[in-house]
Formats: C-alpha cells, structure tokens, sequence
C-alpha cells in the first residue's frame, strides 16, 4: 500500500476518532453527526498531505512536524469557523488536531511503501 | 655444526618439495588433521599465497567449486614430485577465530561473525557440501574484517569435542548432516557470545545445540533467521515469550508511537476536566 492510501486511511480513523470523542461532551452531542464528518474528513486531509510528503522525504522527525502543523492549521480553520452556537473552541480544537496530526505524519513515515523516484533520505 | 643450524636443517627438510610449480615456500604456518598448511610465494604473479598439502585434491575440489565470500577461494591444484597432493588458495591476512574472540566479546561482534560462517554454511549446504569440522581454529578473521571458513571437511565423520554434535561423536555417520553443522555453528555462538549475552541469543545457540537433531533448527538458514530477527527486535523462536515480555518488547520497538497516543489521551483528558474552569 503507498504512503497516500496510509495517510487516507489512518487519517479518516484517528479523525473519526477523535470527532467520536465530542460524545462525552453532553453540550456537543446534538451536533455530533457534523462534527464526525468533519473530523473525519480533516483527518482525511492531513493524512494524504502527510503521505505525499512522506512519499518524497523519508524522515521520521519531519513527518511528525509537518503532520503536526497541517493538523494545528485544519484545526484552526474549523475552530475559526465556530460552532452552531457561535462559539469558538479553539483549545479544544486545536490541541487535539496538533498531536493527531503528529501521530498522523508518524504512521505516513513508517508505514506503506516509499515511492521509488522521489525518495530522499533525510535526517532531523 | 651447531643446534641452530641443526634446527633449520630439519625445518627445511620438512618442507615439501615444490619443484616443478611455481610456489615458493616460506614457512609452516598450521597444521590439521587433513594435511599442512604453508606460506608461499607466487613467483609468476609476485604475491604471497597459502599451500596446502594433503593426499589428494578432493578437497581442493570441494572449496573451489564454492565460490563465496567467506570460503577462502582455490587459486591452483596440483601434485608434488613426491606424489601428495596440494593447493593454493588465498593467504588470509587476519587472525582465528579463537583468538579474535579474546578481545572481541561483544554481542554485535559475535553476530557479525556467526552470520558470516552461517551464510557460507548454508551456501555450501545448498550445493550438497557439509563443513563437519567447524571449530574457531577453522575460522580466521580477516584484516578489513571479513570472515572465511576454512579447512573443509570432505571424508568421514570428523568434528573437534566441544563442537562435535553427539551424532559425530559416536561415530554414526549414517546420521551427520546439515543439523551436524548447525550444532557446532550454534556451538560457536556460544563460544563468541559474552557472559551477559541476552537470554534469547543463548536460547538461540541452546536449540542449535540440542542432543537430538531432530529438536535443533532444521537449517542453518532457520537458524540465521531467528539471528536476524534478534536483530530486528522482534522474538525468536527459540525462546518463548511471556505476555508481560512481548508487551515490553513491542512497547520498545514503538516508542514513538505510544509516546504520541499517550500525549494525545492526555490532552483529551486534560480538556475534559479543565472544560469547566
């Protein structure tokens, strides 16, 4: 499997995973259909970022910081847009999106095949 | 005439008779169940190589049908005036094996060795060719440290106490094969492996060394495998793993991972009980 199906897949899951996380938030749970796909699909977003990126350059350490900025920013953008009742959860938001990310551009690094052309070793 | 001259009468009188070849012996340089070994120069290429003279060339034969990195390779065969065989092969500028593992007791450099003469081992069991006689003398460390398995064994049941497989001790030729080998290969990671060594790799030279062939690996290839894996962090077959072990072990292999999920249940538990505040 390449990198881009494996930042894909594992992207939708820990988004998902984490956007099924707002169930134990009683005041979030009316909108949760919305903010599972959401989730999900910003996952899905950073994940395929991640492994086109990780299909180009080899290194564990610049996966894990890319991923993590690509998740900080998605998470912004959501976060910014606010929620049904016009809040705006940035923390909430962001700082899960920050670390999935990371783990997001970690599993891109490690996992799948390299792309034979483009790979480049690089160290941090 | 004095006991010097004397001395150096007698060594030049053991030496065997080249006449006739192009080699020029130099001196003895070890001697072993099959024939002796001498240094020499190659008068018509100008470099030093090794002679050895047995009672026939089937050894020769052997060794220099396998063409491998670690098997010393056969440059020349021949026969002496005197009606005893002989060949030259590549003069190994290094040291044994058993000498080499004085100062050299570590785990990685027991395993860089071990691989080595596994990887000859299984070549030349791949072309119907067993060594029978492995032992650390017939191992020598190259100068750029590259090994070669030397002294292949070509007639009989042969084998050294230690690293002789009980089937080999008892005569029972009918029954040493590969597994013979694998014995005295396993034997020889015992021997290399510091005091400290990891219970897995003294559990991998254990099983190579069981009394029955039939409880060893079946293969030295089986046996390079579960080295690799070793290498690699993951288990081996030949020690079993409590849970308790294998949780620790995938717990070192992914590190990074489990740091990052850890860092990521924090920070949602963290949310869940500051939301309020």
């Amino acid at each position: 499997m390449n990198k881009i199906y494996v930042g894909l897949i594992f992207g939708a899951l820990l988004g998902a995973v984490d956007g099924g996380t707002a169930w134990f938030y009683p005041e979030a749970r009316p909108m949760i259909a919305g903010i599972l796909m959401g989730s999900t699909f910003k996952g899905l977003l950073v994940g395929v970022l991640c492994g086109w990126f990780a299909r180009k350059v080899q290194s564990i350490a610049w996966g894990i910081a890319l991923g993590a900025g690509l998740g900080l920013l998605f998470a912004f953008l959501v976060a910014y847009m606010g929620a049904e009742n016009g809040q705006h959860y940035y923390l909430q938001i962001m700082m899960p999106g920050f670390v999935l990310g990371a783990i997001t551009g970690f599993l891109t690094q490690r996992l799948g095949v390299q792309g034979q052309k483009h790979a480049k070793a690089n160290s941090f | 005439m004095n006991d010097s001259t004397l001395d150096h009468l007698r060594t030049v009188a053991d030496l065997p008779d080249l006449t006739g070849t192009r080699y020029e012996i130099e001196s003895e340089i070890g001697r072993g169940g099959l024939g002796v070994v001498y240094a020499a120069l190659d008068s018509e290429l100008g470099r030093r190589v090794a002679i050895k003279v047995l009672d026939s060339t089937d050894e020769a034969r052997v060794i220099a049908n396998l063409e491998h990195p670690a098997i010393v390779p056969v440059y020349d065969a021949g026969t002496l005036p005197d009606g005893r065989a002989f060949y030259a092969m590549k003069l190994v500028d290094g040291i044994r094996l058993d000498h080499y593992a004085v100062k050299h007791r570590s785990v990685s450099e027991s395993l860089h060795v071990i691989e080595r003469i596994g990887e000859a081992l299984a070549f030349a069991h791949s072309r119907g060719v067993l060594h029978r006689d492995l032992k650390p003398q017939n191992v020598m460390i190259g100068s750029f440290g590259e090994v070669y398995v030397m002294d292949w064994g070509i007639a009989g049941v042969a084998g050294t106490p230690r690293f002789q497989s009980p089937e080999q001790e008892r005569g029972a030729r009918s029954e040493v094969d590969q597994r013979s080998d694998v014995y005295a290969l396993g034997a020889l990671l015992a021997f290399t492996l510091p005091e400290n060594a990891p219970r897995a790799l003294k559990a991998v030279a254990a099983k190579a060394m069981r009394a029955k062939p039939d409880g060893r690996y079946a293969s030295v290839s089986a046996m390079l495998l579960d080295l690799r894996r070793f290498e690699d962090g993951l288990a081996v077959d030949a020690f079993p793993e409590s849970v308790w072990q294998k949780s620790w072990r995938f717990a070192s292999r992914n590190r990074v991972l489990l740091a990052l999920l850890a860092a990521y249940v924090l920070v949602r538990v963290a949310l869940y009980f500051f939301r309020k505040f």
